[in-house]
């Protein structure tokens, strides 16, 4: 047994600080793959750990490894623009989003590890009669399923957030918008990391920088995984590789409705406080907060085209920074420093699958989309009950591969806020 | 973004175009006899390839007519451009050394060697 982490502390950071900071345990182990394990998660981000997690937490499954192919923090987790919500239309999304959110509101206690999880708010503007029908509708459904959300007029966004631009004459001008104040962002590799941490105390196996290469199928019950550090053997496999779920998916012949596009975001220099809540506007294509380093983050749309490049086209940085320029004037003249894309995997009903397949033994977390951040918790909850149990949490229940089937599909393409 | 040779109208940007996605995916030719995984696969599962994915795209603020793409979605290069109703090309070269392209430490994308046409 390895030994249990120390607790950090405001104690142990003065402790340390004496000692020049150079006495640190390390977060995380970083062991060499077992020949056996209970369970076997492909996959290092955020989703992927907080599945090993909650597979020891909650069912007491700790032989477990996570293998992820580049370092932890590392794929989308760290390239998202780290925005958190709930306030979905359908109440299936709305069930499992809530619950996610619930779990980061406790989420630096639970892991001792500060996520920086802020609370300042999400607001959904509206430009146009369409908009304000289709948000206030939104905002009915919310209310039904008892999710915090208000309706805001032109004035009160104002007043909420003052350096956007409501003048009537401006070409997408601002009739209103919804607002979720328990939304917000959080630190997004310090979630990786803080999950991470507290997986790793409990025995999970974290292995870095190991691709898997190959799944072994016997008789229709998954027997184990092939990878760049050998074979390793598992009677049960989660996939929660994002955009290269389909690269998994083709390893065993399961066929997914996914599509992985670039998604792209972008950085500014650091100013002063000026944006103290997250703006999201559909109509206009853009998204806007601003990091606690002082950088706004701007999220963009996706590129309409299959690419695992991780860069996107100039021409959508230029649209979303039109959009941004003409809601918020005062960041004409700004420098963007850093600007970067992540492979997201998109279902044609924009909704996640989190299922088992035809294979016993393989399950797959995928098709977040766009939006996969803000789910990291429920998600990893969700997914750890249905590898243990080998049945779907009631909350993920709907969200199956037979849906396309059945033709039950969960249709949230104006969740995202963003049009896809 | 990259520049597309459009067959008809000449070396063109990306963003004047729209991706058809998928190609060469055939509509069943007994639909009533269908069942429900069968119409599922024909109309949402894709192959969705990293690696040469052949695809249909129309020049859609351009003459808007409509052909086939070769095109490593690892790297997005363009490998050949090929008429509506062809045959999928077989492209020459070297594949990703690993199923997402890894380099043996670290993350991010290696380069195929393809041939181009």
């Amino acid at each position: 047994m390895h030994k249990k982490p120390k607790k950090y502390s405001v104690f142990s950071l003065i402790r340390n600080a004496v000692s020049y900071h150079e006495n640190w345990q390390p977060v995380w182990r970083s062991p060499e793959p077992k020949k056996e394990y209970d369970a076997i998660i492909i996959g290092g981000g955020g989703h992927g750990l907080t599945t090993a997690y909650y597979l020891a937490k909650n069912h007491g499954l700790t032989n477990i490894a996570v293998i992820e192919k580049g370092w932890i923090g590392g794929g989308n987790t760290g390239r998202n623009t780290t925005i958190i919500r709930s306030n979905y239309l359908w109440d299936q999304s709305a069930a499992l989003y809530e619950h996610a959110l619930k779990l980061w509101e406790g989420m630096s206690q639970e892991l001792n590890y500060n996520v920086m999880f802020s609370q300042r708010g999400v607001m959904n503007v509206a430009h146009n009669l369409h908009d304000v029908r289709e948000l206030k509708r939104r905002w009915h459904a919310n209310r039904l399923n008892d999710i915090d959300c208000e309706w805001l007029n032109r004035e009160q966004v104002k007043e909420f957030c003052p350096i956007i631009n409501t003048s009537p004459n401006i070409r997408y001008p601002v009739m209103g918008a919804t607002l979720q104040r328990r939304a917000g962002t959080a630190r997004h590799d310090a979630v990786a990391w803080g999950y991470a941490r507290g997986a790793d105390a409990m025995g999970v196996d974290i292995i870095q920088n190991c691709e898997v290469t190959n799944i072994n199928v016997k008789n229709g019950q998954v027997t184990g995984i092939e990878s760049t550090k050998g074979s390793i053997n598992s009677k049960r496999v989660g996939v929660v590789t994002a955009g290269h779920t389909s690269v998994i998916a083709n390893m065993v012949g399961i066929r997914l409705p996914l599509e992985s596009r670039p998604l792209q975001a972008l950085v500014s220099e650091p100013v002063k406080p000026v944006i103290d809540t997250v703006v999201m506007s559909n109509t206009i294509h853009a998204y806007v907060s601003q990091s606690d380093k002082g950088e706004l983050v701007i999220g963009a749309g996706t590129d309409g085209y299959t690419s695992y490049s991780q860069r996107g086209g100039f021409n959508i940085v230029e649209d979303t920074i039109n959009a941004v320029v003409e809601l918020f004037p005062l960041f004409s003249r700004m420098k963007m420093l850093r600007h970067w894309g992540g492979i997201v995997d998109i279902c044609p009903d924009a909704s996640p699958i989190v299922s088992k397949t035809h294979i016993k033994g393989l399950y797959f977390n995928c098709g977040w989309g766009t939006g996969g951040f803000k789910a990291t918790p429920g998600s990893g909850w969700v997914f750890a009950h249905t590898i243990a149990n080998d049945e779907p949490h009631k909350l993920n229940a709907p969200f199956t591969i037979n849906r396309f089937s059945s033709g039950e599909l969960v249709d949230e393409h104006g969740a995202a806020a963003v049009a896809h | 973004m990259f520049l597309i040779k459009c067959p008809y109208c000449g070396e063109r940007e990306q963003s004047e175009f729209s991706c058809g996605g998928e190609a060469h995916i055939v509509r069943p030719k007994n639909p009533p006899d269908l069942t429900d995984d069968e119409w599922a696969d024909y109309l949402f599962m894709r192959k969705n390839i990293k690696g040469v994915q052949f695809e249909r795209w129309n020049h859609s603020n351009g003459c808007r007519r409509w052909f086939n793409i070769a095109r490593n979605t690892a790297t997005d290069e363009i490998l050949k451009i090929y008429n509506m109703g062809e045959r999928p090309p077989k492209i020459e070269g070297n594949d990703l050394k690993t199923p997402s392209g890894e380099p043996e430490i670290g993350s991010g994308n290696i380069s195929t060697s393809f041939k181009k046409e």
